[in-house]
Formats: C-alpha cells, structure tokens, sequence
C-alpha cells in the first residue's frame, strides 16, 4: 500500500499542477506534495519489514505475466528515503529561482519523482522498465526547455544514450522472461533463474542489461553525456539527475543484474571494475582541470559512482551494504555541493572557479555549510561518507571473487587524494583569498537556503556519527543478496 | 460475410449520394453513419450474428481477421472523424471518395479472412485500383499525378509478380489447389521443389511491396508525398496494416510448416527494411516525407511478426496495427492543417496551439515506442515473438538499435514544437471539435500503453464459430 501511495502521490500531483496556472502556487503545491511523500516514506519506514503495507501486488497484464507488484526491503527503503528527503530540499532550495511557466517545470519535477520512486520499489521486471523510462521523458523535457545555452543537442544526446541503453535492457529482460519456467517477470522467477542458466549465456545477457545501468551510473567510457547535461540543466534538474538519478543504475545492477545473472557478472567482473578503476581516476583528473563548478562536480560524481560499481562487484557483504549507505550519503552530499553552486550562480551570474574568490569574507554562513559538505565529499571521519566509503574499500579489499583486489584498493584509494585535491582546490579558490570587484557585492545566503543546507549539514553528521539504524536496515537486505550472488553454481 | 457486404453495398450508396446531395456536410455524415454501420456489423459477426453465405471455403472467419477488420473500420471511423473535413478541401468528388474508401475497406475485409490465393488476389486488387485513383485525387497537382501514376505502374507490375507467384504454388501444389491450408499436402516433398520456393518467394516479394518492406519500398517516399495528405494518412494506416494482417494469415496457414525454409528470407527483408527506413528518415527535411520513411522502419518492426509466425506475434499485430493507426492517423491530422510541412514549420508550435503539440507529443512518443504509450507495447509484443521463437536474436538487437534511431527524428518534431523559437503555426485556427478529436486519440493511445489487456482480452473473449 505505501508503495503505491509513494509513486500515485506525487503522480496525481504532478498531473494537477499543470493545471495550476500560477508560480507561487505552483511551487507551494509541489513542495507541499514532497514533504507529504516524505511522511509517508518516513511511515514506511518506521513498519516493521513484515507488514503487509509495504508491498502490493495486483494483476496487471495477465496475458504477459506482469503484475504491478511492488515492495519495500532494506535497499527500496534506502533509496526511497533518499528521494523523499532530495525532493522538498531541492524545492525550498531553489526556491527563488526563476521559470518561464513554472507550472509545468514543477508538475515534471513531480512527475519525474513519481518514475524515481517507481524505479525503487518495482518488485516486477517489466514494471521497472516501465518505470525506468518514465522517470527519463520528464526530465528530458525539464532540461530541453529550461536549461542552459546548449540544452537541445546536450539533452538529446543525454537521452539517445540512456534509450538506447534501456532498449537493450528491455531485450534481456524479455529473453529472461521467456527462460522463466512459469513465465513471469516477478522478481522470485527471475532471481530463480541463476542455476537455469548456462555460463555462456548469462555472459552476454549480462551485457545488455549491464550497458543500460553503466550508462546511467555512467561507467567510463559511457560517460560522455554526464558532464554536459549537468552544465546545461536548470540546477533543480541537475540536482535530481546527480542525487537521484544515477543511483537508478547503481540501484539496477545490485537489484535486477547481479543476482539474477551471477555468473555472467562474476565472469565480467573483472572488465567491469576495471572500467570503474580507470574511470574513476580519469574522472578525478578531469576534475581537477575544470573551471567550471558544474562540470567539477559533475566529474566527481563519476568517480564516486565508479567505486559503487565497484564494490558491487567486490561481492563481499561490508562491500555491498557500503554500497547501498554510500547511495544515499553520495545523494546528500552532491545535493548540498549542488545548492552551493545554485547560490553562487544565481548571485554572481557565473560558475567559473577563475572569476571567484574570497566569497567567506562575504557569506561566512554559506562558507561554514560548505566546508562541512566538501569534507563530507573527500569522505573525512565523522562524515557520513567516511562509513560508506570506508565499508567499501573494505568491501573490495577482502573481495575473493577477484584476484586483483589490492590493485583495486590500492588504485581506487587514490582517488580519495585526487578527491582532496579538487575539493579543497576549489573551496579555497572560490571562498578565501581576496575578493575581487565581483564578489565584493556578495550577501550571506537567505533563510531557507541556510535551512536545508543545515538539514543537510545534520544529515551529514548524524549519519557520520551514528550510522547504525542505517546499516540496520541494510544488512538483512546485503545478506540475501549476496546469497544470491554466489557465483558458485 | 457482414463487412463484406456491407462496404461494397455503402459503396455504391456512396457513389450516388452525390446525385442527390450537393451538400457537403450531409455526404460526409452519411459515411460516418455507414463506417459506425459497418463497426457495428463487424462485431455482431464476431458475436455470431452474421448473414449465411456458403463461399465453398474461399473465406475463413476467425477472430485474427474480424479483430483486423475492427481495427481498420474503426481507424477509417475515426479518421474520417478527425480529417473528414480536409478531405473535402482535396476536390469537388467528395462522395466519390468516400466511395472508393469503402470499396478499400471491401478488400480489407476480403484479405483478412481470405482463405485461398484467388481471394487473396482479388482482396487486394479491390484494395489497389481505389488507392491508385485516390491518390491521384489532387487533379490539378502534379506531384498527386505524377504519384498516382508511378504507384500504378509499380503496383500492378506487382500484381504480375504475384500472379506469377499464385501460379508457380498451383503447380508445385499436390492435387493443384488454391487453398492455402491444402498447399502443404503431401508434406516436405512438396515444399523442396523449387516450383514451390518460386513461388513462395515471389509471393514474398509482391505483399513486401504492398507492405512497402524494403528494397521493394521505392514507391512509397514519392506516392506518400505526393498523393492528398488525407489519403496518404489512409494507405500508412487502414491499407497497410490490414495487408500485414493478410500477410501474416498467408504464411502462418499457407507456408507456416515450411517456416524454416523461408524464415532467413523474410528475417533479411526486416533488417533491410528496418534499416533503410530508420536511416532515411533521418535525413528527411520534410515531416511528410519523414513519415513515409517512418511508415517504412514501422513496416520493419511488423515484419517482425511475420518472422516469429506464433500467438504472441498474432496477438502484438493487432495491437501494433491499432496502435500504429492511431497515431499515425493523429500525426497526419495535425500535418494537414500545417502551414508549412517541413520540421521548420513546427518551430514554437507548442506556445500557439498547445493542445496540438501535446496531442502530437503523444502520438511520436508512440510511435517512437516508449512506455505508457500503446507503441511501447506494439513494440515489445512484436519483440517478445522474436525471442519467444529462439532464433535471430541479432535481429533483436538491431531492431532496437533502429528503434534507438527513430527516436531521433520524431524527437526532432517535438524539440521544434516545444523548444525552439518560430512562426510555427496552423493555416487556419482548428475548431474545439477537431482539437477534442485529438485529445480522444491521443487518450486511446495512452489507454492502450497503460492496460493494453482492453485489446487483447477481446481475443480471448470472442469465440468465433465457423
């Protein structure tokens, strides 16, 4: 039942907003509608994980054997959560920014909440691919019409990607569907297949469906599109793309890849981490070359997601729950650097590292907030990130189903210096030193603004110091998985 | 036998309502009233109300073919609801028109329940010869002459070809026979003479034609252009779709046993039909244009069906051909009354006609195949047979690929709608009524993507006694 509350509400909010004809109303309704999805979120979670609330399971297309069959476990809970809590912090945080025809960008906003949530709790194949390109068409039509200079051609480009991607999933999971003894798309058949299937052919089933989760996540080389679409999105999007969204391929390969094909992912494991290795030093690399706020963090996304995937094919327990904390500590976190540079952008009309300078003598407030994120970001002890982060590096570093987990641990803990460098690089270059006759004119950020970065901030430290109600709700979910991921036959 | 009857007789009804009426109005309200009539008669059969004629056999009704006439007679209903007005707009033969359409509609419903070659033939010459008048309607346009001579010429060496084919199977048949349920008698013996092969092949080749599958699609750019928007509209939708349906009917009972020999044949026309209509439409700078190749690449991925030949195909090609009639029959009616037909001519069309460019979203998301469209599912039907089946999962994926393609051209319509600046606009301002047309349409389109089981679940339910 809560499950479908959690995607009908913002779903049937979204479809009225359109028809609010007025800015301020239309952005109250929308926040409004996420923090009564966030109570409702919060009310799922506080259920025990045997009420009969949290799931749902109704006939749909009986001719194809799918059925709308949802339901909330340790790693739907945590993405949930995630969502709920990303949507109204987004909405206050952007509060003041400017939309021709703002109805419409907060009814997609809504909408594309509505697919996000979808994705997260479809316990049936087909109902997740559905979702899956549900939550794409809002936010195409989000960045198209709101974004920056070149928006058309970046977004394009950014949904010829993911369609492509999905369109091979969607083969896999048809020919998955028709290896299923009962032909059903539910979850149980498809996790029952793993000792159905032969070797060889959960290698190259394995592909398809791989392909649409890196795309997403995006694995190197299949990033290209990330950096631009971030730049060229209205912030509001950039910060649903970056939170939210590429957990959406994180969240793909643990929930409807590696269990379901473990010896096709066991086999390509190795090539995978190998991808995730050389993109996330890449990436670091690149980041530290850019002058452009966006595109900086954009890059350190890939290289944070990169030691998700990573751990993921670790299959160790610690690795696993490390990745399912690590989703929503990364969500915070990015959001919070996002909000920063929304603040920054919408003061000084630029987000060149170059152009800025000496901003805490000027916003002490918004200085103080965002050193507390940026260390969050280079994963420092009583963060939130150092639990997740340091539960991956564990993870990889026992791992058994690789022979290379040194090299990995070794590679992948260099980027937490590369990370170091470009965080702090920019933080010192953005907000002390001298101001120049740009950012001489800077004000401290506004109410609502301090607000959620504060509830940002707590999050963040609350996380970094008490993790355990978090790695509580995770463990029974990594333990199941990781039985199913048993690459033994 | 009620459809059949039926379209020839409003045919001719049709034909001399423009003896007796001069009014415009009341000739198109009569063939509303006869495409409702026709509907009607349809699903009364498919209940078991039907008039008994002993046809020896030549006609078989089974629910494949009466669901294929319901789709087309309802697509023809709604199109005539959402366009009929324009076509009053091509000349002064208004009656006559819709004369020819009903007879098209006779041949549909003779080449969805035909069960020999001779009412195969005839089905579709009773399809053709109104196409080639009606697309040559535009008297004083020369691209609508030039069209309807070129479709003519072309279409009835096609005819030849299939007669040839009609021929060559009587032959290789054991006892001589034009049945298609008796072709295979005698078995394998019968399908390895090269008589046969020839035959099936060029029988092959001459419904690819119609269907316009590549490399025999050349036709199709120029006549599509060139004939009447209205009637282009048409022959992409009703005619081709219930040619597929006769298609599918033709080599799942005559040839389905000698599915293996054939199958390579039929999977390489796919591929090169999925290919030269993806990649061509690309390039297309007029959006008529792009959806005559689109029509092509849609043609591919119905040929898909006629690959796997099982009951999820049969199933995925009535849905793909109400699905694909829908909203193509929605583009067409939004292009008719664009002032310029070229992508520039959409340019902001979103700011001055916000229901048209909504409406019109939904039919490319359809046709372009994402979820909560009825396209995703046509799609993924036609998918699903293919690997149902086992085999050609490289056709599979190259498919999709070219389905990956598409989206970029009927994107490229919604990108100048909504997100660039332009003069984009209506000839004339359109009236509630077709705008309310075009909201129907577009929520059966949305319907048939959320719980495509409306369609499908008809299958099931309406046993149909012979």
């Amino acid at each position: 039942m809560i499950p479908v509350l959690l995607i009908l509400i913002p779903l049937v909010t979204g479809l009225v907003g359109f028809l609010i004809k007025s800015e301020g109303n239309a952005r109250g309704w929308s926040l409004l509608s996420s923090i009564v999805t966030l109570i409702v979120a919060l009310w799922g979670l506080s259920l025990a994980p045997t009420s009969p609330m949290l799931a749902a399971n109704v006939e749909w297309l009986p001719d194809l054997g799918s059925r709308f069959a949802v339901g909330l476990d340790g790693l739907s809970k945590i993405l949930v959560l995630l969502t709920a809590v990303c949507f109204p912090l987004i909405f206050v945080a952007t509060w003041r920014d400017q939309y021709k025809k703002a109805w419409n960008f907060y009814a997609l906003m809504l909408l594309s909440q509505a697919g996000l949530i979808g994705v997260f709790v479809a316990t049936d194949a087909l109902l997740f691919y559905f979702f899956w390109e549900l939550a794409l068409i809002p936010v195409y039509f989000l960045c198209s019409q709101w974004g920056g200079e070149r928006r058309i051609q970046a977004t394009f480009k950014f949904f010829i990607y993911t369609f492509v991607g999905s369109l091979l999933m969607l083969v896999g999971i048809i020919w998955l569907y028709w290896q299923t003894p009962n032909h059903s798309f539910s979850m149980e058949s498809f996790y029952a297949l793993r000792s159905k299937l032969s070797g060889a052919d959960q290698t190259w089933v394995f592909w398809l469906l791989f392909l649409a989760f890196a795309i997403k996540m995006p694995i190197w080389p299949l990033h290209t599109w990330q950096p631009e679409t971030y730049e060229q999105s209205p912030t509001a999007t950039t910060m649903v793309l970056s939170a939210i969204m590429v957990k959406m391929g994180v969240f793909g390969v643990i929930r409807w890849l590696v269990p379901v094909v473990p010896v096709g992912s066991w086999a390509w494991g190795d090539t995978v981490s190998g991808a995730c290795i050389i993109g996330m030093v890449y990436a670091s690399l690149v980041a530290i070359k850019q002058d452009d706020l966006k595109r900086l963090i954009a890059y350190s996304s890939i290289a944070h997601v990169g030691l998700m995937c990573l751990a993921i094919f670790a299959t160790t327990e610690s690795g696993l729950q490390g990745v399912m904390i690590q989703m929503f500590n990364h969500g915070i976190n990015i959001l919070g650097m996002w909000i920063v540079v929304d603040l920054i952008e919408r003061q000084f009309g630029t987000r060149k590292i170059s152009e800025l300078g000496g901003l805490a003598q000027k916003a002490p407030a918004l200085a103080i907030l965002l050193v507390v994120v940026a260390l969050a970001n280079v994963a420092l002890p009583l963060t939130n990130a150092f639990v997740g982060e340091f539960l991956l590096f564990s993870g990889v570093f026992t791992s058994t189903a690789t022979q290379y987990s040194v090299v990995f641990t070794v590679v992948a803990g260099l980027t937490i210096i590369l990370g170091a460098v470009y965080t702090l690089n920019m933080i010192q270059r953005v907000f002390y030193g001298n101001t120049n006759s740009l950012t001489e004119k800077g004000v401290d950020i506004k109410m609502n603004e301090k607000v959620v970065l504060a509830a940002i901030v707590v999050l963040i430290i609350v996380v970094g110091v008490y993790p355990k109600p978090v790695l509580a709700m995770t463990k029974e979910t990594a333990e199941f998985l990781l039985g199913k991921m048993n690459y033994k036959l | 036998m009620n459809a059949i009857l039926l379209s020839a007789i409003w045919g001719i009804v049709m034909m001399f309502s423009g003896i007796f009426t001069k009014s415009k109005k009341a000739v198109r309200y009569t063939a509303i009233v006869g495409l409702v009539a026709l509907l009607v008669a349809n699903c009364a059969d498919m209940i078991g109300y039907h008039v008994e004629i002993d046809v020896h056999k030549m006609l078989n009704y089974d629910e494949f073919g009466m669901l294929g006439n319901a789709i087309a007679f309802a697509s023809t209903l709604l199109l005539v609801l959402v366009s009929g007005k324009d076509m009053e707009r091509v000349g002064h033969n208004l009656a006559e028109y819709f004369a020819l359409i009903f007879f098209v509609l006779c041949g549909v419903a003779i080449v969805t329940s035909f069960n020999t070659l001779l009412m195969l033939f005839l089905g579709i010459e009773i399809i053709s010869i109104p196409l080639y008048i009606l697309t040559g309607a535009d008297k004083r346009n020369l691209k609508s002459n030039e069209a309807a001579l070129k479709y003519f010429l072309m279409g009835s060496f096609s005819t030849g070809v299939m007669l040839l084919g009609i021929a060559l199977l009587y032959g290789a048949s054991q006892n001589g026979t034009f049945f298609i349920d008796d072709l295979w008698t005698g078995g394998p013996a019968v399908a390895t003479r090269p008589m046969f092969m020839a035959g099936l092949l060029l029988l092959l080749v001459s419904m690819g034609f119609k269907v316009s599958a590549a490399p025999f699609h050349f036709w199709t750019p120029d006549v599509y252009d060139g004939a009447p928007t209205v009637f282009t509209s048409f022959m992409a939708t009703i005619v081709k779709v219930s040619i597929f349906i006769g298609f599918v009917r033709l080599f799942e009972d005559g040839f389905g046993e000698s599915q293996d020999r054939w199958q390579i044949f039929v999977a390489i026309i796919t591929a090169a039909t999925l290919f030269i209509g993806n990649i061509t439409a690309v390039f297309q700078q007029s959006v008529k244009r792009m959806l005559a190749y689109s029509s092509i690449a849609q043609a591919g991925f119905m040929l898909l069906a006629l690959l796997a030949l099982n009951t999820v195909s049969r199933q995925g090609m009535l849905l793909y051909a109400a699905v694909y009639g829908v909203a193509t029959i929605g583009i067409f009616a939004v292009l008719i009354r664009m002032k310029d037909y070229t992508f520039e001519g959409f340019n902001g069309l979103a700011r001055k006609q916000p229901v048209l460019a909504a409406t019109l979203t939904i039919f490319l998301l359809s046709l372009a195949g994402i979820p909560l469209t009825g396209g995703f599912f046509a799609k993924y039907y036609m998918l699903a047979a293919v690997v149902e089946s086992g085999h050609f999962m490289w056709l599979v994926i190259f498919a999709v690929l070219c389905a990956a393609v598409s989206v970029y051209y009927y994107f490229r319509v919604i990108q100048a709608m909504y997100f660039k600046d332009g003069e984009g606009t209506t000839e004339t301002e359109p009236g509630a009524g077709f705008k309310g047309m075009l909201v129907v349409l577009a929520a059966l389109v949305v319907v048939l993507g959320v719980w495509p089981q409306v369609l499908l679940g008809l299958l099931a339910k309406f046993p149909y006694t012979w």
